[in-house]
């Protein structure tokens, strides 16, 4: 798995490939709330169109960075998600409770 | 993902096993068992959608082993034996199990139920998942062993495809 940042107009888009696991969900969560809490990035976009696979902690970290955004009242978007990792946040019920998007076209200009 | 062509793929037939894996408990290798269980569970003949779930849920078992039986050692023994099982009912299709042992400490059934999916907060997702993919999830003791069993039976429209 890797991450990269990319910061433009008060957003941060990060681009993640490979999957999403115990091995590496720490490094998401990481991440994620260090932009949140520390920088209070005002829009935090996760990239997750190379993303085939993500689990249970994996979801974890999304909620986490979900729930310190909204604490914040930061935005956190996700999209480009893969079938595999739709249907865990629908198993979740999770899916309605993210602002999600098919592109990055669509997530920015929300 | 790009489809494998596995026309002329034949699982061989005997007392039902298929697939044994002997693997530590370090996260690094779920990639490696969800490659293998991908493969399986398409030459076995499982749709998409039930290939993804069967895979997820002996990702989620694996990792819930390793975070909770071997609470983070990286270095303790799993084992994950793959078969197949008949059906239940003679209008049901057969089914592929998997088996899977740890000599971590005896667990409490109770802390096997799942949590409830009505307060949004992380953890707690994995036995959530592993039910709702599966269709018979069962633990007991043996020894000094945790065995986890795991089945999922083909949809009879997809018997068919079975090699």
């Amino acid at each position: 798995m890797q991450i990269s940042a990319r910061h433009s107009d008060r957003t941060t888009i990060f681009d993640v490939t490979g999957d999403i696991d115990l091995a590496n969900s720490p490094e998401i969560r990481k991440a994620l709330l260090r932009e949140v809490r520390e920088k209070r990035t005002p829009r935090v976009v996760m990239n997750l169109s190379n993303v085939r696979y993500i689990d249970s902690s994996g979801v974890a970290s999304l909620v986490e960075g979900l729930k310190a955004s909204r604490d914040l009242n930061l935005r956190f978007i996700l999209f480009g998600l893969s079938p595999s990792a739709r249907e865990v946040l629908q198993l979740s019920r999770l899916l309605k409770i993210f602002e999600v998007y098919d592109n990055e076209d669509q997530a920015l200009s929300s | 993902m790009r489809q494998r062509d596995t026309t002329g793929v034949s699982l061989p037939s005997n007392d039902g096993f298929l697939l044994k894996l002997e693997l530590l408990s370090d996260p690094k290798l779920l990639f490696v068992v969800r490659g293998a269980l991908e493969r399986l569970t398409e030459v076995f003949g499982f749709s998409p959608p039930d290939r993804r779930s069967v895979t997820r849920a002996v990702d989620e078992a694996l990792t819930n082993i390793m975070r909770h039986c071997y609470d983070g050692r990286t270095d303790q023994p799993i084992e994950l034996c793959c078969s197949r099982v008949p059906p239940r009912t003679p209008e049901q299709a057969n089914g592929l199990e998997i088996l899977l042992c740890d000599q971590g400490p005896a667990i409490d059934p109770a802390k096997l139920r799942g949590r409830r999916l009505d307060e949004i907060k992380p953890g707690g997702l994995g036995l959530h998942f592993i039910r709702q993919s599966m269709d018979t999830v069962e633990y007991r003791r043996v020894g000094t062993i945790n065995q986890f069993r795991l089945v999922k039976y083909l949809q009879p429209s997809t018997q068919s495809q079975t090699p």
